[in-house]
């Protein structure tokens, strides 16, 4: 039983928050509010140097061969410094499915996912909207059991307002063929289901570390902010507030770093692991923006302040493959109405 | 990342499954009843004949020299099995710890086999009618005597009182000092000369708490642990652990929601799709307390030490406790009012709901949480 990170998965993290201290400050992602992608200049390819965006995909085709023990700490990283770049959806998601799918589709993209020369979209059966679709090479679409590769050309976007201003998202139109239909049948769905468990728990990780800054931020705000003479964060009201809000965080933290062994390893145990990692996750990221919110008061409630970005961005992810309730859902399903398929019940 | 046992731990988690399966004793009255305690004594006796009753004590001790991670699979087994609440436990878990680290040996080999078979059954001596959550503004003092000292004053919400026969707790030495300093660790005969014991009917209408008068009780220089005006720095080393993983370990919760799991399954007419969702939320709570725990295991099997995250750990484990019962009585309906038997959920309902209050209140766990973890400011 070792239920830790090795010295080289926290290596990893360190690096890309160093990475993303120096290229992606709460300026840059106000400045990607602004601009028609969303993106922060250059540091996808930055991103992609470092071998985060190859990081899922296999060693042969040129990745690095890592799986979501190795991935977890960085999604993390780039929640805790509210990222605008697809990671989760490239490396979390996109990677591992086109991996599972095998074939030529593999083949083709794999090597330049890694590479970071190609942005891919994912849209599965759940998503209301599909992100990032009109910057993406490629989109990976759910339809029933089977999941689809279109080019961008093959698809009808129609650009939506997102109340997270650096998300990019699309109502996507588009027709399945026998031509674009990559996986079907019981194979079909059993990869469309992992890719949503894998996107539900890198949504828990990317909340956990956009839940820690705002924690951090409200602390420190505290600490310094001075009222009746003495710093707020002396009196009982506001630490009892933060209190409960770290006692929360910790709660989901661990289960999110769980549920990465069980897909690692597709445990029987998988979904009931990343259900249980998302709803507490979506739960704690709610509770520390609320009370990051509270703690600084006005301040907080401007866009003079970077910590809005933070909350939009919990708002969004406490939602995407999955709220809270649905999890708990899932989750009553496969606790209380035996038989149900150990993997996840169908949505 | 490696979440597997040895076979070696399997091996040992098999073991404690089938002593427990065969031998823990069902419908025992209350412990802290009259009737109970004398029958949950005995299943102390045969939990430390068979060398189950405090495996991660050395073996002169009674123990098997296990580690925290057998010993919290020890823990899921006990109640998996639906063993009863320790009756030693204030023995086993928060002085004999105490005794291990700070104790002569004589004291060792005198006390500790008795504490882990329940040959002696000790109580906790801390609050006083006007020394609760502020501990420190205790006045029960102790004057110096040949040979030993003699103790005055009043302790209360002495749990387990009532069928003590010696406590644990701290006494002023010096009169001139203040708060923390001054103070001196005691182990008291309650038999003796100058001990009264009231017993108080808790919440649950047992006679669970007591309080306990001195007046000029003797103790003999043997019976201080620790140094002399060192006692407060003693009892802090014997409420750290409480406050954690050791006290109320998660193999208890996920016993619990277990429970709760089974009765939703029976109750299914009544379990509403909200219904269903609060015990997924109960069973995910439990599931991240058994987590949490074998996160801590690893780190502190690595070197570091969690301190004060074991607040984070009594916040969570004391309103999940609460929780899991609430729902629980909302899917009896209107048989909750008679499930006042021990075992039963009411009964279980109004135990739990001391949690937020022994072993430093809520308030005190969030302000240990706010200044020791976040680093906030004391004033």
């Amino acid at each position: 039983m070792e239920f830790g990170f090795s010295e080289d998965q926290r290596l990893f993290q360190q690096t890309v928050a160093d990475l993303l201290a120096n290229e992606c400050p709460h300026e840059a992602v106000a400045e990607a509010w602004k601009t028609e992608s969303g993106q922060v200049p250059g540091l996808w390819e930055k991103l992609g140097e470092l071998g985060i965006l190859g990081a899922t995909v296999p060693e042969a085709s040129g990745g690095l061969g890592l799986d979501e023990v190795d991935l977890v700490l960085l999604l993390e990283e780039s929640g805790r410094r509210a990222c605008p770049e697809p990671i989760a959806t490239v490396a979390g998601i996109a990677a591992p499915l086109l991996a599972e799918v095998g074939g030529d589709v593999a083949t083709q993209w794999l090597p330049r996912i890694a590479a970071g020369e190609a942005r891919v979209a994912v849209g599965l059966a759940g998503d209301r909207y599909v992100a990032d679709a009109a910057a993406a090479d490629l989109l990976l679409l759910q339809h029933g059991d089977e999941l689809h590769a279109l080019a961008p050309g093959d698809v009808r976007l129609e650009a939506k307002p997102s109340v997270d201003g650096a998300r990019r998202i699309y109502d996507v139109t588009w027709t399945p063929t026998p031509a674009s239909c990559i996986a079907a049948g019981t194979e079909g769905a059993a990869i469309a289901r992992r890719a949503f468990d894998r996107g539900a728990w890198a949504a828990a990780a990317q909340l956990v570390g956009l839940a820690s800054e705002l924690l951090d931020m409200s602390v420190e705000y505290a600490k310094g902010r001075v009222q009746f003479g003495q710093p707020i964060g002396a009196f009982q009201a506001v630490k009892h507030h933060l209190a409960n809000a770290k006692t929360r965080l910790e709660f989901a933290r661990v289960p999110t770093y769980y549920a990465s062994n069980s897909l690692a390893h597709d445990l029987p145990s998988r979904a009931l692991d990343v259900s249980t990692a998302k709803a507490l996750a979506s739960d704690a990221a709610h509770l520390c923006f609320r009370t990051a919110l509270q703690c600084h008061g006005a301040i907080a409630y401007t866009y003079e302040y970077p910590a809005h970005m933070w909350m939009k961005r919990v708002l969004v992810l406490e939602r995407l493959h999955g709220d809270a309730s649905w999890h708990r859902q899932r989750a009553a399903r496969l606790l209380l109405d035996a038989p149900v398929p150990s993997d996840g019940a169908t949505r | 990342m490696d979440l597997h046992y040895t076979k070696d731990q399997d091996a040992f988690r098999a073991e404690a499954r089938a002593f427990l399966e065969a031998n823990v004793p069902s419908g025992l009255p209350p412990l802290d009843s009259p009737e109970g305690f004398p029958l949950h004594l005995e299943w102390e006796h045969t939990l430390f004949d068979a060398g189950w009753a405090v495996v991660d004590w050395p073996e002169e001790y009674g123990g098997r020299n296990c580690s925290l991670l057998e010993w919290l699979i020890f823990e899921e087994e006990y109640y998996r099995a639906g063993g009863p609440q320790r009756a030693t436990q204030n023995g086993i878990f928060l002085l004999g710890p105490t005794l291990l680290h700070f104790g002569t040996d004589e004291q060792k080999s005198r006390l500790l086999r008795k504490i882990a078979r329940g040959d002696e059954l000790w109580c906790q001596g801390w609050s006083e009618p006007g020394a609760g959550s502020d501990l420190a503004s205790l006045t029960s003092y102790a004057e110096r005597v040949e040979g030993g000292w003699k103790l005055y004053g009043q302790k209360t919400w002495t749990t387990r009182g009532t069928f003590s026969d010696k406590s644990f707790g701290l006494w002023r030495t010096d009169p001139d000092s203040q708060r923390h300093k001054g103070l001196t660790y005691f182990l008291v005969d309650l038999h003796g000369e100058g001990v009264q014991v009231r017993p108080i009917h808790k919440l649950d209408g047992d006679e669970g708490f007591a309080e306990v008068f001195y007046d000029g009780a003797f103790v003999p220089d043997r019976d201080v642990l620790g140094e002399v005006g060192r006692g407060w720095y003693v009892a802090m080393a014997t409420t750290g652990p409480e406050r954690g993983l050791t006290l109320r370990s998660p193999g208890r919760f996920t016993a619990m929601a277990e429970r709760l799991r089974a009765l939703a399954r029976e109750r299914r007419d009544v379990c509403d799709e909200g219904m269903r969702e609060r015990v997924a939320r109960h069973w995910m709570e439990a599931e991240a307390y058994r987590q949490v725990g074998l996160w801590t295991e690893t780190r502190i099997r690595r070197g570091e030490d969690p301190g004060a995250e074991s607040s984070l750990m009594k916040l969570h484990w004391s309103e999940l406790d609460i929780a899991i019962h609430e729902t629980a009585l909302d899917l009896l309906g209107g048989e909750a009012e008679t499930a006042v038997a021990n075992g039963e959920w009411m009964k279980g309902y109004l135990f739990g709901l001391a949690n937020p209050i022994w072993g430093g209140t809520s308030e005190i766990q969030r302000n240990i949480v706010a200044e020791r973890i976040l680093g906030l400011p004391r004033k």
